[in-house]
């Protein structure tokens, strides 16, 4: 029993940290298009984290690529990782997967007959399983990073894999596990350099129990994150249940945890300008996409209470 | 990172069962806590049967009569005896407390008078911090530790001090110096129960029953050799204790949570058919539950390898207690009419629920901890 991050597991997510920081700094140009680097990814190795050595990946699992992905939502990553990775990867087959890990196609899935990134992707998992062809009409969403479009279907081709819903369950609670750490530590460096009344904000209890509350939901969004993505990983027959958890928890965690932050920052964090509102609009995404967490938990409940029959 | 035990895990997993379902007679199992924690012989008895069978002090070193085990045994015996509703160790304080603070700061003398029959239940340990003035402040402690040739003369009253009454020895924080600057003129020392002037009187609590106590030390002269560091070291003694107050201390807590929750679940298949705002407040639950589990996993990780428990322990101890109180009133709730019959598990839990966010560091407290040590915000004191 050792549930604690291996060296070589610290070290990608490290390695993930600096590569995005330097990359999408909190400085850059929200507003124009931004560059989703995906040739630099597959050179990385991180578009084939899980995919076998033979077919050009890196022949790790799901764990590792949970870390990438906490850590795009910790810098507000803009492409469609989640899309091909998260959301896809499970359903292709062998010929497929080497063209992820080569970055030549970008994926999407269609969830509840929306696909997100549909304009900027090459192929798309269908409602039924089948591969498409991406095209058709994309609407905007809250996040400008993430639209969301409606599929034109054709005939589609068959795919070897499932539509992997705890997979990809676990891959929007990881991002959001991201967002939500990263505007903790915005609330608490701002709670530690603005002054009032003479003194740093944080020394006020009804400031700083906000963010040990937001603390407090990371952390433990964070272990079920970890819990659900290993049981994807081995395949445990608790993956369904953990990964509804972890996306109930972690989607309403950032969404709170991006509340309590732009209230700790006052009128600053209520601005266009800063980009609070960027994480937000993340977490709202990430929570909007896929089950609801109420219609997660009442998931849950059928599990552990059998489901509702008629009295 | 792997879930499964390991092979020595899976095998102490496997003989402690075997040797729970031998030894813990059918109608100890799931009492409700409270009193029958003190009050009976039971509770030595089988404390001394848990050291013969070697999982008194899992973690302890060999030469104090530990196991020398890893951390990850004694989360697995947390977990096996809360899910067979095991009592647990009369003396916990001793075990969690007063033992780790020997080790850390005592003589050798001391280590060889106490440690072993702190495993064996033999000495029956109490905390003597909080004071009617000085709750949360503990640095506010006004005890007299007044030096008079070959002993220090203790007067004062300690507070909220479970086992009391029934403890042998005390560990024992107080004032030694009282013009010294705060934090150093503080002293710990351990005390015997049985020494002249010392008196305990039980304080009932609003499940009617008596858990903790009040102390009175009038004029009582405890040899000089019984300070623990030195004289005005009290502070940094007594952060050891709370230190040590916190390690394995989750997997505890978590693991009686679960027993909560399974009867909650159990609960909910009679009386939540249909209904979907309950079964939201379930699902909630468990998920939380999980969320609590696997993070006590993740800390065990750090603690494995450093020894000393991380401040997310408190985070830990913050969630469990809020998770507790709400756990057990949605199961009250479920049961109607009959979740306030008297002598209901669920009307019992609930009311002692609402002691979690108060003992082993309030709420506001370990929000204060969590802000300043953890996320390193400014000190408001």
């Amino acid at each position: 029993m050792d549930f604690a991050l291996t060296e070589e597991q610290q070290e990608l997510k490290s390695a993930a940290r600096a590569w995005l920081s330097e990359r999408y700094p909190l400085d850059r140009d929200w507003d124009g298009p931004q560059d989703d680097r995906w040739a630099e990814l597959a050179e990385l190795g991180w578009l084939g984290v899980s995919v076998s050595e033979e077919e050009g990946g890196v022949g790790l699992g799901f764990v590792e690529e949970a870390l990438i992905l906490e850590e795009m939502g910790y810098a507000l990553y803009p492409g469609p990782y989640l899309a091909t990775v998260g959301f896809a990867l499970a359903a292709l087959g062998p010929e497929d997967r080497a063209a992820v890990a080569a970055g030549t196609t970008r994926w999407s899935v269609e969830v509840n007959g929306l696909t997100p990134w549909l304009g900027s992707v090459d192929m798309v998992v269908d409602m039924e399983g089948l591969a498409q062809p991406a095209r058709g009409e994309e609407l905007v969403t809250v996040d400008p990073s993430r639209p969301l479009g409606r599929l034109e279907h054709t005939n589609g081709t068959p795919l070897p894999g499932p539509r992997h819903i705890a997979r990809a369950r676990t891959a929007m609670a990881a991002e959001a596990v991201g967002v939500a750490q990263r505007v903790l530590e915005l609330g608490v460096e701002h709670a530690s350099t603005r002054t009032q009344f003479g003194k740093p904000i944080g020394v006020y209890q009804a400031v700083s129990h906000q963010l040990t509350d937001t603390y407090c939901d990371v952390e433990l969004a964070r272990s079920l994150v970890y819990w659900a993505a290993w049981c994807v990983a081995e395949d445990d027959e608790q993956a369904p249940v953990a990964a509804a958890a972890a996306k109930a928890f972690a989607a309403e965690a950032a969404v709170a945890a991006c509340e309590r932050s732009i209230q700790v920052h006052g009128g600053t964090g209520f601005t266009w300008e800063h980009p609070l509102h960027r994480f937000y609009k993340r977490a709202l995404w990430l929570e909007g996409v896929g089950s609801r967490p109420d219609e997660l938990r009442l998931e849950i409940a059928d599990e552990l209470l059998g489901v509702t029959v008629p009295v | 990172m792997d879930l499964r035990d390991t092979p020595e895990e899976a095998a102490f997993r496997a003989e402690l069962r075997t040797w729970l379902d031998d030894n813990l007679p059918e109608e100890r199992r799931g009492r409700r806590g409270g009193e029958q924690r003190f009050g009976d012989e039971f509770g030595r008895d089988w404390s001394r049967k848990l050291h013969e069978a070697g999982y008194a002090g899992l973690t302890w070193p060999k030469e104090y009569g530990g196991a020398g085990a890893p951390y990850s045994f004694q989360a697995i015996f947390y977990e096996e005896t809360t899910r067979a509703q095991a009592p647990s160790h009369v003396g916990v304080i001793g075990l969690g407390m007063a033992g780790p603070t020997i080790m850390t700061h005592g003589t050798e003398e001391q280590k060889q008078a106490h440690l072993s029959k702190i495993l064996s239940a033999e000495e029956i340990w109490c905390q003597g911090f909080s004071e009617p003035d000085a709750g949360s402040d503990l640095a506010a402690a006004r005890t007299r530790m007044e030096r008079r040739g070959d002993v220090y003369v203790v007067n004062g009253q300690k507070v909220w001090s479970s086992f009391a009454h029934i403890a042998d020895w005390c560990i024992l924080i107080g004032l030694s110096d009282p013009d010294a600057p705060r934090y150093k003129g503080l002293s710990y020392m351990i005390v015997d129960m049985r020494s002249p002037g010392v008196e305990v009187r039980p304080l009932r609590q609003i499940t009617g029953e008596a858990e903790f106590n009040e102390i009175f030390f009038t004029d009582v002269e405890v040899p000089a050799e019984n300070l623990l560091a030195e004289e005005g070291q009290g502070w940094q003694v007594a952060m050891t204790t709370l230190l040590h107050e916190r390690g394995t201390l989750g997997f505890a807590l978590t693991a009686a949570l679960e027993v909560g929750v399974d009867r909650l679940i159990a609960v909910a298949r009679e009386r939540a058919n249909g209904d979907a705002v309950a079964r939201d407040r379930v699902a909630q639950e468990w998920i939380e539950l999980q969320a609590l589990r696997y993070t006590n996993y993740r800390s065990l990780g750090t603690y494995q390898r450093t020894g000393i428990p991380g401040p997310e322990g408190s985070a830990i101890k913050l969630r469990w207690s809020e998770q507790n109180q709400r756990m057990t009133k949605l199961g009250r709730e479920l049961l109607g009419e009959e979740g306030i019959l008297d002598d209901g598990w669920w009307h019992y839990q609930q009311l002692r629920s609402r002691g979690n966010t108060i003992e082993a560091g309030t709420s506001e407290v370990l929000r204060n901890i969590v802000a300043e040590r953890v996320l390193g915000l400014p000190k408001g004191r």
